[in-house]
């Protein structure tokens, strides 16, 4: 009978899903996804400590969440306010900072709101804000959303309008909407360099030390979650700050372009 | 216009190559959404044969509930397999989060009440042909959805297809309970999720494509494999 | 009547607010052929159909007699209409057998049997759906006697068949009667009523209007209803 065929490929089917090996999960930012240094890191990591690290791409704000229930082994984020917070609450044993790459300012080529000629990055978002430049925000509460709320305010400004745009979306679909709308938008670096649908978009400001981000790995708290992987978690920060790692983490380019500097100090 | 040709070109290359990072989560969408499937009818279809031959009184009550959770929206689907499996949550010491087993969970509750409810319409008709044979035959109650079912499969197995289909082009509920876990959770959908994000539309257009065309050619194959079958126009 | 089978007393079934049959008060015996007659819409279907248990009795009783037990349990009944399985043919007539437990290579050679008994000459491995009208009605037929019933209930089986198949058909009635076969049926075929009966109920607007002996009834029918209905067939 054919039809019995089909349900027993069907079970079978459903019986090899079951089967899945040992690995360890680190939740991490979009931003960080995005720049490919995971796929030059991950194969590393695997050779030189037999971890298999699985990557859990998630904002900021639910990276630290899987981390709090337990869901994952180690985060690796760029919100130290969160993170220091996150710590607080006992969900970590602690905080390594790793390496930092930084924030740049996108907007139309024409730059209507000459951002690009400012001298300091709140400059830049006075000047947006002054010629109600339409600007896209990524409104998600993410690592890169905190930084942007953290510079309108030292700007001193609050934003809000027509031409603000919060959109509640990762970098990619928010690029994907400064696009689409001409607008101003602020990005990490490598996200902005990935990003292949760029239309009449171009880097308009960047270098204020302001504007760098810091990420920084933590393991989860095994006192709180028994089961999280926390000798897996520790081998995978000493290779997160092993020579090998700085070689690899400075070393890495995209589009001939530097992205990230490794700042991690032995302990 | 420019790119959907190139995500077709693109489309068509990886699939000529047999592109290995594309087969790979070509299969494990084919294994969710099958497994999800032939769960779900598995649940689906009695259920749905048994709301068509029994009366009683929460039966209307039973019926919207089920057309209600047809419209159940994916993410929130998601978002409550999450918290019970979630390491924190009820069910937490299984660990399934984060594997295809929790996706296949997830879209199981997504597609079982569509198969239900589609099945529960082919039935109904078919038990009204059906009616004064199975009572005169003194046919017992789980012999008459035995019998409904079987004689019913061709209208059934669209119901496990419409099933699928749901599953196969399902992305918010395996985005949250799968993590979209590279070579482990990734599936075609939310592949297409994240290629979309990166801004590579040709990228995102092409996998698209291809779930197109698996979708297409799981429905060709199974109604081949039925129509094998001599003699029988249903 | 030899022996009491089932007694009807004062059963009146109601539909949507109205009587369809009744009430009736009758007995039937236990052996034999009774022939339910009568215009379209006298009721026959439905007094059969309650009989079998198919209709539910709105007031009244059926009382069915201890010794009737054996033909009570094994009862089969072929619908006027007959119902179509989504089926082959041979798998349809064996398809009460399945029901039962009987493994399916039994089934079905017993139900090419069946269909040979019949004289269902077609390929049995087609759909139901299929056969013609008259080829339906023998599946029917079929199914009803794989099941070798003690009690049978045929609503006019033989309406959509020609002559020779009637008298097939007939001819397999006559022989289960002679087996002690118990049949109750209905036709509006005056001829197959004098050939088969045993005794005959006639019923016009739901309501009984006389039982009796064939022999009696043909020749000699009391009320002006039948008198009127046998002429009325026997002038066309
Ligand atoms: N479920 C029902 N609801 C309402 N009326 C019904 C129902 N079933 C039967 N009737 C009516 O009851 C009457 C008797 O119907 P029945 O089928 O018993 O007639 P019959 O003697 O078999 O007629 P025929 O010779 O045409 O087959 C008809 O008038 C019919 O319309
Ligand atoms: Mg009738």
């Amino acid at each position: 009978m054919t039809f019995r065929t089909i349900l027993s490929a069907a079970f079978a089917a459903v019986l090899a899903v079951a089967a899945q090996a040992e690995d360890m999960k680190m939740s991490v930012t979009t931003s960080f996804a995005n720049s490919g240094l995971a796929d030059v890191l991950l194969p590393e990591i695997k050779k030189d400590t037999g971890i298999n690290v699985q990557l859990l791409i998630v904002g900021t704000g639910q990276a630290l969440k899987l981390g709090a229930q337990g869901d994952v082994d180690a985060v690796l984020v760029h919100a130290k306010a969160a993170e220091l917070a996150w710590l607080a609450e006992g969900n970590g044993t602690h905080r390594r900072e790793i390496m930092y790459n930084d924030f740049i300012l996108v907007g139309p080529s024409d730059d209507p709101a000459a951002a690009g000629s400012a001298a300091q990055a709140t400059e830049a978002l006075s000047a947006i804000a002054g010629a109600q430049a339409p600007f896209v925000s990524r409104g998600d509460n993410s690592g890169t959303h905190k930084m942007e709320l953290r510079l309108w305010k030292a700007a001193g400004i609050e934003p809000q309008g027509d031409w603000y745009r919060a959109v509640g979306q990762g970098m990619g679909a928010a690029l994907n909407t400064a696009s689409g709308m001409n607008a101003y938008i602020m990005s990490d670096r490598a996200s902005w360099l990935k990003f292949a649908n760029k239309g009449d978009l171009k880097l308009v400001y960047e270098g204020d030390p302001i504007l760098f981000n810091q990420y920084a790995y933590m393991p989860v708290n095994p006192e709180k979650h028994s089961h999280a992987k926390i000798e897996q978690a520790n081998a995978l920060e000493a290779w997160l700050v092993s020579d090998r790692a700085r070689e690899l983490i400075d070393g890495y380019t995209l589009n001939g372009e530097k992205l990230f500097t490794f700042n991690a100090k032995a302990e | 216009m420019n790119d959907i040709l190139q995500g077709l070109a693109r489309a068509a290359k990886l699939v000529v190559t047999l592109n290995a990072d594309l087969v790979e989560i070509t299969l494990l969408s084919l294994q969710v959404s099958l497994g999800a499937a032939v769960i779900g009818s598995a649940i689906g279809l009695p259920l749905g044969a048994w709301l068509a031959i029994n009366r009683f009184p929460a039966r209307r009550t039973v019926i919207a509930l089920l057309n209600a959770l047809m419209g159940l929206p994916p993410v929130v689907v998601g978002l409550i397999v999450y918290v019970l499996f979630s390491r924190s949550g009820p069910l937490g010491v299984l660990g399934l989060l984060f594997t295809p087993t929790a996706m296949v969970i997830a879209q199981v509750i997504i597609i079982t009440p569509i198969i239900a409810s589609v099945a529960h319409q082919a039935i109904r008709e078919l038990w009204a042909d059906y009616h004064d044979l199975l009572i005169s035959l003194e046919a017992r109650r789980h012999q008459r959805i035995a019998t409904l079912l079987w004689d019913g499969r061709r209208a059934l197995m669209t119901a496990s297809l419409a099933g699928f289909g749901r599953g196969i082009g399902e992305v918010g509920a395996i985005m949250i309970v799968g993590g979209n876990i590279d070579h482990a959770t990734r599936v075609l959908t939310t592949a297409i999720a994240l290629e979309t994000g990166k801004g590579e539309f040709d990228m995102a257009l092409a996998l698209g494509f291809v779930l197109i065309g698996l979708a297409i050619a799981v429905n060709l194959a199974l109604h081949i494999l039925s129509r094998t079958e001599r003699g029988s126009r249903w | 009547m030899v022996n009491a089978m089932v007694a009807l007393d004062r059963v009146e079934l109601r539909r949507g607010g109205r009587v369809i049959v009744g009430p009736i008060s009758l007995r039937l015996g236990g052996e034999g052929i009774t022939m339910a007659m009568g215009p379209n819409g006298a009721g026959k279907t439905t007094l059969l159909r309650a009989l079998h248990g198919l209709e539910r009795v709105s007031s009244g009783q059926i009382h069915w007699d201890e010794d009737a037990r054996a033909l009570r349990e094994r009862q089969a009944f072929v619908f006027q209409t007959p119902i179509l399985m989504r089926r082959s043919v041979l798998d349809s007539i064996a398809y009460p057998l399945r029901l039962r437990g009987v493994r399916r290579g039994a089934a079905r050679e017993r139900a090419a049997e069946c269909a040979e008994n019949v004289g269902l000459r077609v390929s049995l491995r087609k759909d139901v759906s299929t056969l013609s009208g008259g080829e339906k009605q023998k599946m029917a037929l079929a199914r009803a006697l794989i099941m070798d019933p003690a009690l049978l209930f045929l609503d006019e089986p033989s309406a959509n068949l020609d002559g020779r198949s009637t008298r097939e058909i007939e001819e397999i009635l006559d022989h289960f009667r002679a087996r002690g076969t118990r049949i109750v049926m209905s036709t509006h075929d005056i001829g197959q009523a004098r050939r088969l009966a045993d005794d005959v109920v006639f019923m016009h607007h739901g309501h009984l209007v006389e039982q009796a002996p064939s022999a009696a009834f043909f020749d000699a029918p009391q009320s002006q209803q039948a008198k009127a209905y046998l002429q009325g067939d026997i002038v066309i």
